[in-house]
């Protein structure tokens, strides 16, 4: 054996030791592993500890805006402090909680559903999840300068503008430049994996629907995310060079970052809504014990909704004056999408028909999101009837209608998620009878908290305001939302419960505990860190249980076992994001007047500016012209290390 | 247990349209021309969403409860790729309610667009402000604030812009929602109802005040709104007791400056041209004393985030006192 080979075997050793015995090694070690990995298992979990931390700080945002509007005229929030939680509670959810929680079932699973050894651009990888990472850490950095986004998660100019808009609104823009990049970058990375990285025999039409729903998603994601950073760059401008992209009394108009941020936001809710159709499909299907009903209609209407979210962006601006002909279009574009999906959720109901549904926690959570997105779904219909909508828009209906998609939808896929795939991302099954209490708690607290929300709405209770006036009969129906926030928060806090208690058991994990479908589930756990010691053959749709049903153990090698390529870890995106992060403040603080001379000197020079934006480009350099092939695990390796297992 | 819960909620949802149905005011409760057509465009579209739910929910609960593993039964159920014929059902019903739903949606989108040339329709010109709404006649050549005063069972064309941010000009029971966009301008028509005081309210955030920016929409008889345009365009009386003259004098050294008392004239702050006869102090609190003294003291503390300055250091009790007494004289 030669001193590298030697080099590679005690790499894969320390891997497998440490993902199946937990830490064995020294602190500065396991950090040093996590800041560097490109292992899109180890990313997902990165992702999945990022969203969960920043959804803690929206949670937290929620019940405080839950608090205040408990009684009529109740002052334990002032006005403007209400503002920023209202703008911080959404931005937070949206981008820095939905989104990297997808992401990271996207990362924990498509490479293992398609039979990948990696994604394709595995640095990039890494490079995406540190971007949105600093650009979470960077929205939030308000809160301890004292000066918090305010002009909601929307930032509409010109409130959110140089002229009326706060020095917070800084942080919005900034964050969710650093953090969209990573977006991007994530989505592009998983399009090429889809395309190309596909095992033999896995067809477009033969990839599990969260593979198909992830795919869609990554396309939509390269398309909206340019508008929302072109319209955050001219926003940028306004605030920081003096343009007047937005400044009326200079040429500006208004209404043009609405149709920046609406050609980015519609799609955004298909971005986040499609992977959760996704993890549906899986867990309804495996549980039902079926194959999933009309699986080409399903990807047919993932495709048309994906298709037609770029269509109806202006349903969210009826009001403001484009007129009928606008109106009237855009109103019918809108109630179209609900026929793609309906099918979507007949399909569900008639894979459930038929079947044998075993009630785990994982699917009490995907079955509920069936009613409870339903009832979100035919709400936005009726707010795309445009003269309708002139009474809907911007009211408690509105808060409603996009929590019952977002938490009876995204959030309840995402718990699904959670419960379902544990074992194949921690080796370790979460717990079914806190499962459920989780459950009971969760889903009860939201329809209290939401439901009545639409007859607030309805009686006139506009959204974003942070107090009410007594006697508009309001009160009752606004005590028992409150209630029920706190009622969702016991079914989190349960959950967070849940994950110490499971990370304290061994992780003995089965390899297949749900008697699964998909490829992800022919894997041992803990899944090695090439994931496939030979890339399987894919037969048919729910390749895995084909095999299984056939009497085979494994999936049938494609290819003869041979050295396995694998990427070398890096630090180099953590300081990519770093350096982007540096310039930022940079530029947001260069007019600052400091009172000690040479700080001010560095902002005011855009020395600091110029110091983060060098980070960027010399680190970017280092990557480019530095040769690194990465490692090879050798065939003889991984069988040592199978039979090891 | 999980029946009895969506059950119970369906209970829920038929008892709370029922109380609703009854009136307890917003769009609910329609009381002119183009919120009655909004009504009916929201319940036509809230009874073809009850039909869709109660037809997937009835499929929902029969799959759950008849199709749970019983204990015991380990073997597959029969694999099932699709079915063509319940596939086009639910993809041609669905498209046929929506296009019920879409025609007339078309057709109200237009007729919501139009502005009304009728013979005796007002026009008034508004303009949001943080946090307070200006309403210009300039048919009659009034400036005022906050009331909107209105002949019953009239067109009012409405044109919309903002001095400074986007507000949204609402009249729940008259009226969906338009934006005021800074800059730019739109023009919207309304019916208003029956002789009443009608709720109006900003619907955009706007800034600090945005919750507080409420506004009255005032609708009197045909003669009464002649009476109060004629009112209006009088100029006030002089003072009649020495106290209100010295609360003249206060307003000329500290509120002139942003607040005219004609109704001709263009102010930075509200036009208190018949301050006396409006029904709130800032838009939202009762018009008595007590408030409009509390506001002049501190207008942040009644109303967060209002642009005029606090004035409570700046006069002593017996200014303060004439000046509410000459406010009160402004009819």
């Amino acid at each position: 054996m030669t001193s590298e080979e030697k080099g590679v075997t005690s790499v894969a050793h320390a891997y497998s030791a440490t993902v199946a015995a937990g830490t064995r090694r020294g602190f500065w070690a396991v950090l040093k592993d996590w800041l560097t990995t490109v292992d899109h298992k180890k990313i997902a979990i990165l992702y999945l500890l990022g969203g969960t931390f920043f959804f803690a700080i929206g949670g937290i945002e929620a019940l405080l805006i839950r608090y205040q509007l408990m009684f009529p005229e109740f002052d334990a929030i002032p006005a403007q402090l209400f503002n920023e939680l209202i703008t911080m509670h959404g931005t937070t959810m949206i981008f820095f909680v939905a989104m990297p929680l997808v992401f990271a079932f996207m990362n924990a699973v498509v490479p293992l559903q398609i039979g990948a050894r990696d994604v394709a651009f595995p640095f990039v990888n890494a490079l995406g999840f540190w971007l949105f990472f600093l650009g979470g850490l960077m929205l939030n950095l308000g809160w301890f300068f004292q000066t918090v986004p305010d002009a909601g998660w929307t930032a509409y100019v010109p409130l959110s503008g140089a002229d009326y808009g706060s020095f917070g609104v800084n942080f919005y823009v900034m964050g969710l430049q650093i953090s969209g990049l990573g977006t991007l970058i994530g989505a592009i990375n998983f399009i090429v994996t889809i395309v190309n990285m596909r095992a033999p025999g896995m067809t477009f039409m033969r990839m599990p629907l969260f593979t198909w729903t992830s795919f869609i998603t990554s396309v939509l994601i390269l398309f909206a995310f340019p508008p929302l950073t072109v319209g955050l760059v001219l926003l940028m401008f306004d605030r920081l060079f003096g343009a007047n992209f937005f400044d009326v009394t200079q040429g500006g108009n208004v209404v043009l970052w609405q149709h920046f941020f609406w050609i980015f936001g519609h799609p955004e809710v298909y971005i986040l809504i499609l992977p959760a159709f996704g993890i549906i499909s899986e867990v309804v299907s495996t549980f039902s014990g079926k194959r999933l009903f009309g699986y080409s209609s399903m990807v047919f209407a993932t495709v048309l909704i994906g298709f037609l979210g770029f269509m109806v962006w202006a349903h969210h601006m009826f009001t403001t004056g484009m007129g009928a002909v606008a109106n009237a279009l855009f109103s019918v574009a809108t109630m179209l999408i609900a026929i793609p999906t309906g099918i979507k959720v007949f399909n569900w109901i008639f894979t459930l028909w038929g079947g044998k549904i075993r009630f785990t926690a994982a699917n009490l959570f995907a079955v509920s999101f069936i009613p409870t997105f339903v009832m979100g779904g035919v709400t936005g219909v009726m707010l795309a009837s445009a003269p309708a909508n002139f009474q809907f828009h911007d009211t408690y209906f509105v808060v409603a209608h996009f929590h019952y998609v977002i938490v009876g939808g995204i959030v309840m896929a995402l718990l699904a998620g959670c419960f379902y795939w544990w074992p194949k991302m921690f080796g370790r099954m979460l717990d079914e009878r806190l499962g459920k209490w989780t459950f009971w708690t969760f889903y009860p607290g939201f329809h209290l908290t939401f439901f009545v929300q639409h007859f607030l709405g309805l009686m006139g209770m506009p959204r974003r305001v942070y107090t009410y006036l007594d006697g508009q009969g309001w009160n009752t129906m606004n005590l028992i939302s409150s209630i029920g926030a706190f009622l969702m928060a016991i079914g989190v806090i349960i959950f967070l419960v849940n994950v110490f208690k499971t990370a304290a058991k061994p992780a003995d994990a089965p390899s297949d505990p749900w008697d699964g479908r998909t490829l992800e589930w022919s894997l041992p756990t803990p899944v090695p860190e090439y994931n496939f010691r030979q890339l399987p053959l894919v037969r048919g749709l729910d390749a895995w249980w084909l095999e299984k049903r056939e009497g085979r153990t494994h999936m049938t090698p494609a290819e003869p076992p041979g050295p396995i390529h694998m990427p070398s870890p890096s630090i180099l995106p953590l300081w990519m994001s770093v350096g982007l992060f540096i310039a930022a403040i940079g530029f947001m603080y260069a007019k600052e007047p400091f009172s000690i001379g040479f700080i001010r000197f560095l902002f005011e020079h855009y020395v600091i500016a110029a110091g983060g934006l060098a980070l960027f480009f010399v680190c970017m350099i280092i990557r480019s012209l530095k040769d690194d092939h990465g490692y090879h695990i050798h065939p003889e390796e991984a069988e040592g290390e199978a039979a090891h297992q | 247990m999980k029946r009895w819960y969506k059950a119970g909620r369906t209970a829920l949802i038929l008892a709370a349209a029922a109380v609703l149905l009854a009136g307890c005011g917003g769009a609910l409760d329609p009381r002119g021309d183009r919120a009655q057509d909004q009504y009916f465009l929201i319940m036509l579209s809230f009874g073809i969403m009850i039909l869709v739910m109660l037809v997937v929910f009835t499929l929902f609960f029969t799959a759950i409860i008849r199709f749970r593993r019983r204990r015991g039964d380990t073997g597959d159920p029969k694999q099932v790729a699709g079915n063509h014929r319940l596939e086009i059902i639910w993809t041609v019903i669905p498209f046929t309610l929506i296009l019920i739903l879409a025609s007339f949606t078309v057709v109200y989108a237009f007729k919501h667009d139009e502005v009304i040339a009728a013979e005796d329709a007002v026009n008034v010109q508004v303009v949001g402000h943080q946090f307070w709404w200006e309403f210009n006649y300039a048919d009659y050549g009034i400036r005022t604030a906050q009331d909107l005063v209105l002949p019953a069972n009239t067109w009012v064309n409405v044109e919309l812009t903002s001095a400074d941010v986007i507000h949204s000009f609402w009249i729940p029971q008259l009226t969906g929602k338009t934006d005021t966009n800074p800059g730019l301008t739109k023009t919207v028509a309304f019916k208003t109802g029956d002789p009443d005081v009608y709720l109006g309210k900003c619907a955009e955030l706007c800034g600090e005040g945005h919750a507080l920016m409420d506004f009255k929409v005032v609708v009197k008889n045909r003669e009464e709104f002649e009476a109060w345009v004629a009112g209006m365009k009088e100029p006030a009386p002089a003072p009649a007791t020495p106290a209100a003259a010295a609360g003249q004098e206060v307003f000329g050294n500290y509120c002139i400056s942003c607040h005219a008392v004609e109704s001709d004239k263009m102010s930075l702050g509200p036009n208190l041209k018949g301050f006396a006869d409006r029904l709130t102090v800032g838009g939202f609190r009762e018009n008595n004393d007590m408030w409009l003294r509390e506001w002049i003291i501190d207008p942040q503390e009644v109303k967060p985030g209002a642009t005029m300055p606090a004035f409570g250091d700046l006069l002593s009790e017996e200014e303060l006192d004439n000046l509410i007494e000459y406010i009160r004289t402004l009819k």
